[in-house]
């Protein structure tokens, strides 16, 4: 370890796609720093993403901001890199963020090296460590059979530090790496030349969501200083600061434990951590400490095709109906289950929320209260699209006219669309939350490079 | 009085895709002994119609704030669930009435 070795990262904002401080980035720009850090993704959008593989951002506006980024890794000549590209860190979306980084070094006419780290893994090899036993679950994980592994359309690992600093090691100007944890992408750098290891996980935790852990999140930029005893954050905004408190109250942000963090290798104990200003808007944090854990183990994520869904919305304006919105939701079902069955539908699930009443909290709604409309959402579940769409066009004539009771005048409520009902496409689900122990910390991961 | 109206903030948020987390940060040390006391853990399973061991409690004097982790209602995405980010659920803390 080389003692007194200070590392410094800039991380322009919590991920790529939130707007950040321009002014900002240039001022951070200015600190010279050894690496810009952007994280690019998170499951916290939903399973999509990595069922699908893809980014829930437009292309168009990752370019814009990804340009900017890679102008501003010309400026201060150091890499560039980001963690969980295209949202979910699949094998495709590195591709696309690859497609994207060659399309504007070409735009901009820069030579580059670009390394690229992808995280996708192979049924096969999950299956063969599922069987031997190299899969754990972690706390409240869903039940894990060969068969929900032969149904995953992507599985990913989690990226640590020892894979990202190999990309590192390669000397490439962009890396773009698959999924990461958030933290690895900041920590890797400070830790491979030698700072402390828990203030380089403490900090990256902190850093991040960029500014979030700062007097104004919005601004992105913060500059992280990382030594041999502790971290240092500073906001890169005029009027962004941080304080003792909104830095260790970021520990509670998306954290069952504000106290541990597990990570690749090991786990992150910030209960004894000391944080003090050291000026009008820095923090500097020691006393975090980092326990190594054997076997080396990545945690996965995987999403599968549950099926295929189909939406129909119709609006309930009429009072009399308001009033009595449950009789007549309860009455769709029965009309549904009686047509289902005589048209041979067995195959597709309905579930009716009523918004206005309950569709946000369901079942643990506490109040009731009088509407002056409901809308009521029709959700067809089946294993093919057809079918959901064919159950949902069944139903149509009864969202549009049933009647509380066979004596009263045929109402019709209020269709928003033509046609009323929406085929949502395929509908998937995150169906892993376990670790794998590996042998080497690369395994399962594919590191290439691509000259520009 | 509402719990909401007692207390600077509470926020509920996805602690990835299996995990729920809300945090409630009170105004000061005084509001934060006050509300440690007057909310008890039994009262949160029962509005989150779940049983005491599933959940986690942790009161930080240091930031003024009571954290609650638990299993999400339904897991993020899957056909029963109705809220993607779960900052929905924070609502029910919010108005929750813890008496006088």
């Amino acid at each position: 370890m080389r003692k007194n070795e200070i590392v410094k990262i800039l991380v322009p904002a919590g991920a790529l796609g939130i707007p950040y401080d321009r002014v900002a980035l240039d001022a951070g720009l200015l600190e010279k720093p050894d690496l810009i850090a952007i994280d690019g993704g998170s499951t916290d959008s939903g399973p999509f993403y990595l069922g699908t593989g893809t980014s829930k951002y437009s292309r168009s506006a990752t370019k814009t901001d990804w340009a900017e980024l890679m102008d501003a890794r010309a400026k201060a000549n150091v890499p560039l890199l980001i963690g969980s590209a295209g949202t979910c860190g699949a094998d495709t979306a590195v591709d696309w963020m690859l497609d994207l980084t060659l399309e504007i070094a070409r735009e901009r006419g820069e030579h580059l090296k670009i390394a690229t780290l992808k995280s996708g893994q192979d049924q096969d090899t999950i299956l063969r460590a599922l069987e031997r036993g190299a899969i754990t679950p972690l706390e409240h994980a869903p039940t894990v059979t060969a068969e929900t592994i032969r149904e995953t359309t992507n599985i990913v690992a989690l990226a640590g530090v020892e894979q990202i600093q190999a990309a590192l090691n390669t000397g490439a100007d962009v890396i773009i790496a698959g999924r990461t944890t958030d933290t690895a992408l900041i920590a890797a750098l400070p830790i491979a030349r030698g700072c402390h290891k828990g203030a380089a996980w403490h900090g990256a935790k902190i850093a991040e969501c960029g500014a979030l852990a700062t007097t104004n999140p919005n601004s992105g930029v913060v500059l992280m200083h990382f030594d041999d005893q502790g971290f240092v954050i500073t906001p890169m905004a005029d009027d962004a600061k941080a304080t003792p408190y909104t830095v260790s109250a970021h520990m509670l942000y998306e954290n069952a434990n504000p106290y541990i963090l597990y990570e690749p290798g090991g786990y992150l104990d910030v209960e004894a951590a000391q944080y003090r200003s050291i000026d009008d808007k820095s923090v500097r944090v020691e006393g975090s400490i980092w326990h190594d854990t054997t076997p080396y183990q990545v945690k996965l994520e995987a999403a599968r095709c549950a099926g295929f869904q189909t939406v129909s919305l119709v609006m309930v304006r009429d009072q009399h109906y308001c009033r009595h919105i449950d009789a007549w939701v309860d009455a769709l079902k029965k009309s549904f289950a009686q047509k289902a069955l005589k048209n041979g539908i067995s195959d597709v699930s309905l579930e009716l929320r009523i918004i206005g009443q309950n569709a946000t909290l369901g079942a643990l709604e506490q109040r009731r209260h009088d509407a002056v409309e409901f809308g009521v959402m029709a959700i067809f579940t089946s294993h093919d699209q057809s079918r959901s769409q064919e159950a949902a066009k069944l139903l149509n004539p009864d969202l549009l006219h049933l009647p509380l009771t066979p004596h009263e005048p045929m109402p019709t409520f209020a269709f928003p669309f033509s046609p009323p009902e929406m085929n949502k496409g395929a509908l998937y689900e995150f169906c892993l939350n376990h670790v794998m122990a590996v042998d080497d910390p690369m395994d399962g991961f594919t590191l290439e490079i691509t000259e520009s | 009085m509402v719990l909401g109206q007692e207390v600077k903030k509470i926020r509920s948020k996805n602690a990835g895709p299996f995990w729920l987390t809300i945090d409630i940060f009170c105004f000061d040390d005084k509001n934060f002994q006050d509300i440690q006391t007057r909310l008890d853990t039994d009262t949160v399973a029962r509005l989150f119609q779940t049983d005491l061991s599933q959940i986690s409690r942790f009161d930080i004097a240091s930031l003024q704030v009571i954290k609650f982790s638990l299993p999400r209602p339904h897991i993020q995405g899957t056909a029963e669930d109705s809220d993607m980010h779960g900052a929905s659920f924070a609502v029910l803390l919010e108005e929750l009435d813890l008496g006088p």
